[in-house]
């Protein structure tokens, strides 16, 4: 090496990501020229603004004196009905979900069912939950069905597409010590591929159940039953501290959830 | 017992792993298989279970040609090779008793073996392959509780339970060291012998492989460059296999190999 001693004291560092320094400069300057005009369209009416705080602040000042009695029959109605179309729809969802799963990774599944079952994911993931509530409450009617075909929907986009993913990056290694041992096709998913991807599976279920029961604290608004009616309904009377009590109730739950998971998924590693 | 007619094998990418190889493996016999990286050692062994499909050429098992065969026919014949894995390739997540019984998987049907329900027989030779190798107190262990001499002992009951004719062995002591090596090695060998089994080994370590095998191939670019007696490997055969190195050291002649056992 002839330049070595010329390289010998001088700092070294790391070389930028955009080489050209003008190029870098104008990139930087364009980044907050677009900031300073993005922040200038906003246009806030600041009187408004004004009196939607005391809104504000009576919705916030009912989390002190949140209401569970006075509608307690609702509210229990509600929650049983979100209940029971988080666990029907994360049921049937999941169950749908794993035949999709190993028809969308590339490594398993061959080309034709690889497009079907990307295709499938593919819809599922575009149409927003509300959407399909709309649609499926204006095919079966209101109340908890539509929801629970809703959630189940959603549910396949988000499990299949993320399940798929990892089977898709498991050992491959493994999986081909079973196929040498001339196992049937199921029995080489049994014991080649579901080992490698149960944690996965699992603490993908688990996250899902838990966004299926908020999805059906939302779903209510458009009439897909659940809690979410419940709430819509004490939001339209103005009943902040019923709905107050119905916020806390479903955080709780959430946060119950998060804590189970969170053991679970230790367990299973 | 197992014979390579014109084997090609050129993958989509161009590279012609495999150049018309023919082989011939008689029955009981162990067989090296050196060469540099890329030679061709693992495809080769691949393309005659299939788990690599060969591009042309035949594979003969005991007379049965296997490239042509359908799923279901080339199911049945994989029972006839077991095979032995570089890094193992156990299901790190079940037990070592799962890992032996899934060779058993090309005999019992598919509810059977969901519900882990397999035949007393079964069992009980895996019980005594476990105990064989001398890890029978480990069979209800989950695999990556195993240190890697362990695994591939596991890894070797598992080819055997499939009652094989030919054993495919490849790399098995790619990530052990040198003493668990040789145990695998003489392992594998040992169990062979008492099962009057074929078997061909990938090996990186030439002089491992002269220590226990009958016989080497020496593949260079997919191309068949030495077949002969292991004390045939000079330094010469070795640098037209892998190219000009000093190749003393190497194959130094170990005498003292069974103080090491």
């Amino acid at each position: 090496m002839s330049d070595i001693q010329s390289r010998i004291g001088t700092p070294w560092k790391k070389p930028p990501f955009v080489q050209r320094a003008w190029l870098r400069w104008a990139l930087l300057l364009g980044f907050v020229c677009y900031l300073i005009a993005a922040y200038l369209t906003i246009d806030v009416n600041w009187t408004r603004v004004y009196v939607g705080l005391e809104r504000g602040k009576q919705f916030i000042l009912a989390f002190t004196s949140p209401d569970f009695t006075s509608r307690s029959g609702d509210i229990w109605e509600g929650m049983l009905e979100s209940i029971i179309m988080t666990i029907a729809s994360s049921v049937v969802g999941i169950a749908i979900s794993i035949p999709i799963a190993l028809g969308a990774a590339r490594n398993i599944a061959p080309l034709p069912v690889y497009l079907l079952c990307r295709s499938i994911i593919a819809i599922s993931r575009a149409l927003q939950e509300i959407i399909v509530a709309i649609l499926l409450v204006a095919i079966f009617g209101f109340g908890p069905l539509a929801g629970f075909l809703t959630l189940s929907f959603a549910t396949i986009g988000f499990l299949s597409k993320l399940l798929a993913e990892d089977i898709e990056s498991m050992d491959r290694a493994q999986a081909e010590a079973i196929k040498a041992s001339g196992s049937r096709w199921l029995q080489w998913i049994n014991y080649g591929v579901q080992p490698q991807v149960m944690p996965r599976l699992i603490g993908l279920s688990i996250y899902r159940v838990d966004i299926n029961f908020r999805e059906s604290a939302i779903l209510g608004l458009v009439g897909a039953g659940g809690i979410g009616a419940t709430l819509n309904t004490a939001f339209d009377r103005y009943e902040y501290d019923t709905a107050a009590a119905i916020l806390l109730i479903i955080i709780l739950i959430v946060m119950s959830l998060e804590y189970i998971s969170g053991i679970i998924r230790e367990r299973v590693q | 017992m197992l014979r390579l007619e014109k084997l090609v094998k050129t993958y989509k990418t161009g590279d012609q792993a495999l150049k018309a190889v023919d082989l011939n493996v008689p029955e009981g016999q162990v067989m090296a298989l050196i060469g540099p990286s890329g030679a061709g050692k693992s495809t080769l062994i691949r393309c005659i279970n299939r788990l690599v499909e060969p591009t042309s050429g035949k594979v003969y098992l005991s007379n049965v040609e296997l490239t042509g065969l359908s799923t279901g026919a080339l199911r049945r014949e994989r029972r006839r090779m077991g095979m032995i894995f570089q890094e193992y390739a156990l299901i790190e997540r079940l037990t070592v008793m799962e890992n032996v019984l899934s060779g058993r998987l090309g005999y019992v049907g598919f509810w059977r073996s969901f519900l882990r329900k397999f035949p007393q027989s079964d069992i009980d030779e895996a019980f005594r392959l476990l105990d064989r190798v001398g890890l029978a107190h480990m069979a209800d262990k989950r695999a990556d509780e195993l240190s890697g001499g362990q695994r591939q002992r596991v890894g070797i009951c598992r080819a055997l339970i499939q009652d094989p004719a030919l054993l495919l062995v490849d790399e098995p002591t790619a990530s052990l060291d040198p003493k668990t090596s040789r145990q695998i090695m003489r392992l594998i060998c040992e169990l062979c012998k008492e099962r009057g089994l074929a078997a061909i080994i990938n090996i990186h370590d030439v002089a491992l492989a002269q220590m226990f095998v009958q016989r080497v191939i020496g593949l260079r670019f997919g191309a068949v460059e030495f077949d002969g007696l292991p004390e045939g490997l000079t330094p010469d055969v070795l640098t037209t296999i892998y190219g000009e190195e000093d190749w003393e050291a190497t194959i130094e002649k170990v005498d003292d190999e069974s103080a090491v056992a």
